[in-house]
C-alpha cells in the first residue's frame, strides 16, 4: 500500500471521527441546555405538526431568508439545493449495491454541482460588493466560501476535463469501512479535493456551519405557541420555586 | 418642533438603507445604576476588580441556562439577511447597531473564550479578548438595542438579538454595571408596586376623579374601583395609564368597556403595574418576582380572571411568560384564558353584540395603527396565530369610520418599533429614541400624506410615551398618537345605571 493510501485513510478517519464525535457532542449539548421561556417569533403554529411544518418551510425553502433579503435567498438557496444534489450523487462511492434513486439522481448530481459554484460566487460577490455584508465578513467567513468554492470546482473539473479512476476511488472508500483501504489514485486534482472535503468536516463542528444543526434548536423556530394552555417551565426555574 | 441638539433625520418616502457609518452612536450610554438600586435587585453597586472573570463565569453560566443564547452565538452564517431591518441602523447608520453587528459584540468574545476556533485562532474568526473597550462598547450598544425582535423575523435561524441583549444586560448587572432607568424601576416595585411609584392613595385619589369625570362626561356612573376582594375581574395595568396622556384615555375605555360588561372589576395597590422591566435587563429571577405580585394580589383578591391593560412587552410578559412566572393559574376561572388581553375582552364583546358604538365620534380622526413590537412578534390574542394582528384593527373598525393601515412592510410581524422599547425609555437616551423611531414616522408620514390620516392608534404604554415625546421632532403634533380604549370610550353608548336615572330624576325634580 503506498504512502499516499496510507496517509489518506488515516485522515478520513479523523475528519469522520472529528465530525461525528463533534456534531454529536453539539447536538446533545443543545438538547441538553433548557430553553426557559416560550420565545417563539409570532405569529407562530399552535400545534406540533404545526412548527413541524414551519420547520420543513425553513429547511427546504429558507422561508425566512426569502421574506429577508431576494439576492442572499437566491444564491443561498441555489448553493444548498446544489450541494445536496452533488451529495446524493455522491453517495454511490459509499455503498454498493448502488441504491435506485442514488442512480436516479447522478445525472442532475452534475447541474448540482454547477449550481453551488455558481451560488457560493454569488454569496462571495456579496461579501466585497454590499458594504454592510462586508462589515460583518471575517476572515473565515472567506475561507469557508473558498474551501466550498475549490470543492467544487475542483470536482466539476474531474468530471469534465482531468478524469480520475473513480472506481478506484471507489474501492479506496468501501475499503475504508473494513479497515481494507485499497490503493488510491494519485491524481493531484483528486488529492486536492479529497484534502478540502476533510478539511471541511473537520471544521464543521467548529464553525459557523453549526447552522445547520443549530436551526433545529432554535427556540423562536420549533416552539409551539401554546403558553397559555400549557405550562412551561424549565428544571433550574422549578428550583426557584422550591426555594 | 422640538429641539435638537444632535441632528434629526430626515423623512424620505421610501425605506432606503443608509450606507455604513461607523462608530455614529459609540457616545450613546444610558445613565449608570447608582449602587442603592444594583442591591435590591441583587446585583453588586459597582464595577468589580476582577469584572472579566466574573463576566466570563456569568456568561458560561448563561449559555448552560439559556438554549437560545448558545444555539444563536454558535448558527449565525453572517448571510446579511438581518443587516437591513433594525430600525436603529436605519435611523443611525452605525454598523454596531445592524443586529448581527450588536450581536457580534457578544459573538467575538465567546468564541474567544468558549470555542476552539477563537482559542487557537482569534484572529481567523473575529475572536476578541474581554477588554474594558469591549465591555464599554456593550453597555453603549447593548442599550441601543429595543428587544423589537424585528431582526428574528428576517432570520434563516430565527436568531433574535433580544435574547443576546438580554444576556449582555445581565452579565453587566452581575459585575455591577447597571443601567439607571431599568433598575431604578424595578426598584420602585419592590419597594411601592409600580414603575411610576405611585402610592395606594394616590391611586386610589386619581380613580376618584376619573369617576368624577366620566360622569361629567357622559352623566352615567361608570366605576374604577381598586383592592375590591370578590371583583371578577383583575385589571393589571401599565401605571402610566393612570395620568400620562393618551394612557389615561385608555384606562377611561377599559372601565366604560367593563361597565356595558356588566362585570365587576378591580385594580390592584399591590400589582399596580403591568410592566415587567426584569424581561428588560434579561434577569429571570427579577422577571420572576415582578411577576409574582399578580399571582399575589390575585389571590388577596380573590378574582376569577386577569386582563391587562394596553402595554406591549407587558403583554409578552404576560401572555408568553406569566404562567411559567407566575403560574399554575388553576385557581382561577377555567372557562378564560389567563391572561386575557383587553381587547380580547373587548372583541368578544363586539362579536357578541353586546357593545354599542356611535362611530361618529371619532369622525374628527382619521386613524392607523401601529403594531407594537412586542404584540405583533412575541405573543397571540385570540385563539388563532395572527389574532395579534386582526383583533386590534377589528376594534378600530368597529368604533372609528376611517382608518387605513400603513405599509405593509412596516406592519403586522414586520412593525417597526417606536424605538423607545426594551428599556430606552430615558431623556438620557433621546437622540437614539428620535433617530431610531424614523422608520416608523416615515410610514406614518407617508400614509398621513396619501390617506389623509391625522392619527396613529396603539396599545403599548412605552410606544405612546415614546411618541408623545417624538413626534413633534419630526414636525409632528405629540396627541397624534392615541390609545386603542380612547377610540372605544369615544364611541361606546353607555347604559345608564339605576343609580344614574335616580340621580336624573332627582336633578328633574330639583328643577
Amino acid at each position: 500500500m503506498s504512502f499516499l493510501t496510507v496517509v489518506y485513510a488515516y485522515l478520513y478517519y479523523f475528519a469522520a471521527l472529528v465530525l461525528l464525535a463533534g456534531l454529536t457532542f453539539k447536538v446533545v449539548q443543545y438538547a441538553r441546555t433548557p430553553a426557559p421561556l416560550k420565545i417563539p417569533t409570532t405569529p407562530a403554529p399552535t400545534t406540533r405538526s404545526g412548527v413541524v411544518f414551519r420547520m420543513t418551510r425553513e429547511v427546504v425553502l429558507f422561508e425566512s431568508l426569502f421574506r429577508g433579503n431576494k439576492w442572499t435567498w437566491i444564491f443561498g438557496w441555489i448553493f444548498h439545493f446544489g450541494l445536496f444534489l452533488v451529495t446524493l450523487r455522491h453517495l454511490r462511492y459509499f455503498m454498493e449495491p448502488v441504491w435506485l434513486p442514488i442512480e436516479l439522481v447522478q445525472p442532475f448530481g452534475i447541474y448540482g454541482g454547477m449550481a453551488m459554484v455558481v451560488g457560493l460566487a454569488g454569496l462571495w460577490a456579496r461579501r466585497f460588493f454590499v458594504d454592510r455584508v462586508r462589515y460583518i465578513s471575517s476572515p473565515s467567513d472567506h475561507l469557508i466560501l473558498a474551501l466550498l468554492i475549490a470543492i467544487g470546482s475542483t470536482g466539476l473539473l474531474m468530471k469534465f476535463v482531468f478524469h480520475t479512476d473513480v472506481v478506484a476511488v471507489k474501492s479506496f472508500f468501501i475499503g475504508l469501512y473494513s479497515f481494507d483501504p485499497q490503493p488510491l489514485p494519485g491524481d493531484p486534482l483528486l488529492l486536492l479535493h479529497l484534502f478540502l472535503v476533510a478539511a471541511l468536516m473537520i471544521i464543521f463542528p467548529y464553525s459557523k456551519l453549526l447552522h445547520a444543526p443549530g436551526l433545529f434548536f432554535s427556540p423562536s423556530r420549533n416552539q409551539v405557541d401554546n403558553p397559555r394552555e400549557r405550562r412551561h417551565i424549565a428544571p433550574w426555574a422549578k428550583r426557584l420555586e422550591q426555594e | 418642533m422640538a429641539k435638537a441638539t444632535f441632528e434629526v433625520p430626515e423623512l424620505s418616502q421610501y425605506l432606503d438603507v443608509p450606507p455604513v457609518t461607523p462608530q455614529t452612536m459609540a457616545h450613546s450610554k444610558p445613565f449608570v445604576a447608582k449602587p442603592e438600586f444594583q442591591a435590591p435587585l441583587g446585583f453588586p453597586g459597582e464595577l468589580m476588580d476582577d469584572w472579566q472573570e466574573k463576566a466570563l463565569d456569568k456568561m458560561g453560566e448563561l449559555l448552560g441556562r439559556y438554549r437560545s443564547l448558545r444555539v444563536y452565538l454558535d448558527s449565525c452564517v453572517k448571510c446579511g439577511s438581518c443587516t437591513d431591518k433594525c430600525h436603529y441602523y436605519l435611523g443611525t447608520k452605525d454598523p454596531k447597531n445592524m443586529p448581527v453587528g450588536r450581536q457580534d459584540l457578544m459573538r467575538k468574545v465567546y468564541r474567544r473564550y468558549f470555542t476552539l476556533a477563537g482559542k487557537l485562532f482569534p484572529k481567523l474568526v473575529g475572536a476578541e479578548d474581554f477588554t474594558k473597550e469591549v465591555l464599554d462598547d456593550w453597555y453603549s450598544y447593548y442599550h441601543q438595542c429595543s428587544q423589537c425582535r424585528r431582526c428574528s423575523v428576517f432570520c434563516p435561524y430565527g436568531i433574535d438579538t433580544a435574547e443576546i441583549s438580554m444576556a449582555a444586560r445581565e452579565i453587566m448587572d452581575s459585575i455591577g454595571v447597571g443601567q439607571k432607568y431599568c433598575n431604578e424601576i424595578i426598584s420602585k416595585v419592590y419597594t411601592i408596586g409600580n414603575n411610576l411609584g405611585l402610592p395606594g392613595p394616590a391611586l386610589r385619589d386619581t380613580l376618584e376623579g376619573l369617576e368624577e369625570d366620566v360622569l361629567d362626561d357622559t352623566g352615567v356612573a361608570v366605576r374604577y374601583p381598586i383592592d375590591e376582594v370578590g371583583a371578577e375581574i383583575l385589571l393589571v395595568t401599565p401605571s402610566a395609564d393612570f395620568f400620562a396622556e393618551p394612557h389615561v384615555d385608555g384606562l377611561i375605555g377599559y372601565g366604560k368597556v367593563f361597565h356595558e360588561a356588566g362585570v365587576s372589576w378591580t385594580l390592584s395597590s399591590h400589582a399596580s403595574e403591568a410592566a415587567n422591566f426584569g424581561m428588560f435587563i434579561g434577569s429571570y429571577e427579577n422577571m420572576r418576582r415582578v411577576a409574582q405580585r399578580i399571582r399575589e394580589a390575585a389571590i388577596q383578591l380573590k378574582v376569577k380572571r386577569i386582563v391587562f391593560g394596553e402595554c406591549g412587552h407587558a403583554w409578552r410578559v404576560a401572555y408568553s411568560f406569566l404562567n411559567t412566572l407566575a403560574g399554575p393559574w388553576d385557581f382561577l376561572d377555567p372557562r378564560y384564558p389567563v391572561p386575557q388581553h383587553i381587547c380580547e375582552f373587548t372583541y368578544d364583546l363586539i362579536q357578541e353584540g353586546k357593545l354599542t358604538f356611535d362611530k361618529g365620534e371619532n369622525d374628527d380622526k382619521v386613524l392607523t395603527y401601529h403594531d407594537s413590537c412586542n404584540v405583533a412578534r412575541a405573543s397571540r390574542m385570540g385563539n388563532t396565530p395572527g389574532g395579534q394582528f386582526e383583533i386590534p384593527r377589528a376594534i378600530i373598525r368597529a368604533t372609528c369610520n376611517h382608518f387605513y393601515d400603513m405599509d405593509e412592510d412596516t406592519i403586522r410581524d414586520r412593525t417597526f418599533c417606536c424605538g423607545g422599547g426594551g428599556g430606552l425609555l430615558t431623556d438620557d437616551l433621546m437622540e437614539l429614541r428620535v433617530k431610531g423611531a424614523k422608520p416608523r414616522v416615515e410610514a406614518l408620514n407617508n400614509v398621513m400624506l396619501e390617506k389623509g390620516v391625522t392619527h396613529m392608534a396603539a396599545i403599548c404604554a412605552i410606544c405612546k410615551s415614546q411618541f408623545t415625546k417624538v413626534l413633534p421632532y419630526y414636525g409632528m403634533e405629540m396627541d397624534q398618537i392615541v390609545s386603542l380604549h380612547q377610540l372605544v370610550s369615544n364611541a361606546i353608548v353607555l347604559t345608564p345605571t339605576l343609580d344614574d336615572e335616580d340621580d336624573e330624576e332627582e336633578a328633574e325634580e330639583a328643577a
